[in-house]
């Protein structure tokens, strides 16, 4: 962490630095702190959800509130944690690795993190007024139309003010990468990670404006008194379903892919080989985003759209599996007679493999229609997700932070504790997730609280529920870590890891402008073609000069909050008049600043030429 | 330096909005967003295609609407487009007042539109009792009627701002972006219309 920049000022100056920033390097530190936030907050819902079920009909949590946790685990692991965690490393890294100052939209940058932020606070404080939603992630309606209380209400109005953050930061990174890549930095010369981040932008972008509109209706059925899923005024139940998973389907990938680039990133680094099959792994993504859209009712097989419908789907979704594949060797590939060293990013990019490849045999499992009647809603669909999501996602975010977390804060993370952290996380995964394959194939379904004596389930829930404390363990030694860094950690030089692309051809942490003078890209991996054929460093593509920068602002800050207020309004305005004075409170502080922001001009300053040279090289 | 060129430019580029590197990426960048927009609306035609004949024994589409009042909205609108295309076209030969007539005209017409449009909701709810909440028919109706209503509104709000802010001072790099994303869209919302008319009104009378 620049502490010691920071130290300086006051702590007032330095939180009002943070609130205002439109930087995408302390961005990414928000968006890694707010999202590493809420995986703790999930982490622990998961915690009490496997000691609830570390022995038949245990009463620590009753139905009730076991029904609250699955479901803030699931919404807060997805939308609060993981999504989050993704766009603030693509923040740290992809504007350096295209070789740019910062991204197309600083100010809406900014803007989606403040939305995120306060679409998870609204979520979460749902518990302490009433109670949290308790109709599952996906809300399925009438469930969650009928629930009770206002649990649902702050999922519908914490997600549509977090989704409207997300889809703000996918058109920023689409808009960035395609405007702003240096001098020579061509498409198909773009590190794989800069890529994944493109076509994940692309996913969001097309997949959530669907959940918007889901969440629109949902809350107009349970705010407004609308019918459309009243099958009695003839509304219909599918619909929301449907609605949910064209945006749920392309959703996992936005989360997959991402994690994708990283490992890629990291098996060409540590294995000092260009990544084997370059062209293959961007068409493969390209490939997999497309048929991500066209698979989503592979999660309602059971609601009886029939067999024809079943079947396409159930192929689309094989299909898939495909360029998932050519990921996989091409992996293997890179690493095949590559210079491979080992340590905690790398073991981290190892263990996902086998994790990851076993999710996706399960996955074409469950894809078979005939066979998912009876995987369905059972606990091997649990397994299946969760070695898909943690040892993709998860991992991939865990190699992103060891690998770049030099580049972001300028300290390497310790090496002994980044060890045992991926050892014990990964034989807890392991332990937790393995075991529920076989207590799904002997029926256990999900989502529910309690499970009866002498059926086969006690051995293995009990596993399951140690293997989740190796987990836990595995995350506080990683908490351990990144405090003795901040504190004592090693300092980093701009290339601690023998790097390849941009990112670690300027200091680390990188000044706020990124680039004194944008470097010349001559190919791919242009660090690693400086060092072979080159100077060692990269050449400038322009001579030194006035650089133009952003200027900070508060409004982003305001207009989320000013809708935060208004989400209550909206909970709160169907039992109480007074509700409407924050509905429209709220609003009018959103609407006034997005007016300010609209109506006074803002060119951003310039820094001049002589400074630059006055700074060290 | 760039600052003062994109103030005060020497010489107005053909197409001022994209002269600029903001520019640029604001054009990109809401093009974009449209597409997201794109996937917005088409959920709300899905779900309005799904429940149209969900009535639940209230007013149909054939018993409620009037093709006429329709048809005046579709070209108030449809004019609004083209009287926007105008204004660009004036914005690329460096004419701010007519540029800034032409979209008043286009801010006029889309008044009218959303005249219109409060009129015949309100003649739904008062004659017909078609409201919100009166069938899955009428929520999947206002919702997707309403939303499009909803942008032309937001839309208004933007123009108008646009013009009453530049009023005082002339066309240059730093505002004909933001002349431009609105033409855009605009646009948009007057392709949207387009669909509407034919999938709630068309096949509403004929269906």
């Amino acid at each position: 962490m620049s502490m010691a920049a920071s130290q300086k000022r006051s702590f007032g100056a330095f939180l009002w630095d943070y609130l205002t920033t439109v930087d995408h390097k302390k961005i990414a530190h928000l968006y890694l702190f707010g999202g590493g936030f809420f995986f703790l907050l999930g982490g622990l819902e998961a915690m009490i959800i496997r000691i609830q079920l570390i022995k038949p009909e245990n009463d620590l949590v009753s139905a009730g509130f076991y029904n609250e946790l699955f479901t803030m685990h699931g919404t807060t692991m997805i939308f609060l944690a993981a999504m989050p965690l993704l766009l603030g490393l693509m923040n740290a890294v992809v504007p350096l690795q295209i070789g740019a100052r910062d991204v197309a939209f600083p100010f809406l940058n900014s803007l989606g993190f403040w939305l995120f932020l306060f679409g998870g606070i609204m979520l979460n404080m749902s518990w302490l007024f009433g109670g949290a939603p308790d109709a599952g992630w996906t809300s399925y309606v009438p469930i969650s139309t009928t629930s009770p209380g206002h649990g649902v209400d702050f999922y519908v109005m914490g997600l549509q003010i977090a989704g409207a953050g997300t889809l703000i930061g996918g058109i920023n990174f689409l808009a960035t990468i395609i405007n702003m890549r240096a001098p020579g930095m061509t498409f198909m010369r773009m590190p794989l990670f800069s890529w994944t981040t493109f076509i994940t932008s692309v996913l969001i972008l097309f997949a959530f404006p669907a959940l918007t509109i889901g969440l629109f209706l949902l809350m107009f059925d349970r705010m407004f008194g609308t019918a459309f899923f009243d099958v009695s005024l003839g509304g219909n139940a599918i619909i929301w379903q449907h609605l949910f998973w064209i945006f749920g389907h392309p959703e996992v990938y936005i989360l997959i892919l991402p994690v994708f680039g990283i490992f890629s990133d990291v098996f060409s680094t540590f294995s000092k080989k260009r990544l084997f099959g370059y062209t293959a792994m961007v068409f493969a993504t390209i490939l997999i985003a497309f048929l991500g859209f066209m698979v989503w009712a592979h999660h309602m097989f059971t609601v009886g759209l029939g067999p024809v419908a079943n079947s396409l789907f159930a192929i689309a979704t094989m299909a898939i599996a495909v360029p998932t594949g050519i990921k996989i060797f091409n992996w293997l590939a890179t690493m095949w007679g590559g210079s491979i060293s080992i340590n905690s990013t790398m073991l981290w990019a190892l263990g996902f493999i086998p994790t990851f490849t076993i999710g996706g045999m399960t996955g074409v499992m469950v894809a078979s229609v005939v066979a998912d009647y009876q995987y369905h809603d059972t606990y091997f669909v649990v397994a299946h997700f969760h070695y898909v999501i943690v040892g993709g996602t998860v991992f991939g975010i865990m190699a992103g932070l060891h690998h770049w977390w030099p580049k972001m804060f300028g300290r390497i993370l310790n090496e002994a504790m980044g060890k045992l952290t991926f050892w014990t996380f990964f034989i807890g995964f392991h332990l937790t997730f393995f075991i529920q394959h076989f207590l799904g194939l002997m029926g256990m379904p999900r989502r529910y609280w309690v499970f009866l004596e002498n059926q086969g389930l006690d051995l293995g829930n009990q596993i399951s529920t140690v293997g989740a404390f190796f987990m836990a363990f595995g995350v506080i030694v990683f908490l351990i870590n990144i405090v003795h860094t901040a504190v004592k950690g090693e300092k980093a030089e701009a290339d601690p890891w023998d790097g390849r692309s941009l990112e670690w051809t300027i200091a680390s942490p990188p000044p706020h402008y990124n680039f004194k003078q944008t470097p010349l890209v001559r190919g791919l991996d242009p660090l690693w073609i400086e060092k072979t054929e080159g100077k060692g460093k990269m050449t400038p593509a322009e001579p030194l000069g006035d650089i133009h920068m952003p200027n900070s602002s508060f409004l982003p800050f305001m207009i989320s909050l000013g809708l935060f207020i208004a989400g209550f309004g909206f909970i709160y305005q169907v039992d109480h008049n007074w509700a409407y004075s924050l509905l429209f409170g709220g609003m009018a502080i959103t609407l006034v600043c997005m007016m300010i922001r609209s109506l006074k001009d803002d060119h951003g300053h310039h820094i001049p030429k002589e400074d630059l040279e006055g700074e060290a090289k | 330096m760039s600052h003062d060129q994109s103030l005060n430019p020497d010489i107005m580029p053909n197409e001022p909005e994209k002269a600029t590197l903001e520019g640029k990426n604001k054009f990109l960048g809401f093009w974009f967003f449209l597409g997201g927009e794109t996937v917005l609306f088409a959920s709300l035609f899905g779900t309005f295609i799904a429940l149209r004949h969900s009535t639940a024994d209230g007013p149909t589409g054939n018993e409620i609407f009037g093709l006429e009042l329709v048809f005046i909205m579709t070209m108030l609108l449809l004019t609004s487009s083209l009287t926007s295309v105008y204004a660009v076209y004036h914005m690329r030969n460096n004419d701010f007042n007519k540029m800034q007539l032409w979209f008043g005209i286009t801010a006029l017409l889309g008044i009218g539109f959303l005249g219109s449009e409060i009129y015949e909701f309100t003649h739904y709810i008062t004659e017909y009792g078609f409201t919100f909440r009166s069938s899955a028919f009428g929520s999947a109706f206002y919702a997707l009627v309403g939303f499009h209503g909803g942008h032309v509104t937001f839309g208004l709000a933007w123009l108008i701002g646009l013009m009453v802010r530049n009023a005082k001072r002339r066309l240059n790099l730093y505002n004909a972006p933001k002349y431009y994303t609105f033409s855009l869209y605009w646009h948009f919302i007057d392709v949207i219309w387009v669909f509407i008319f034919t999938v709630v009104y068309l096949m509403g009378k004929v269906g």
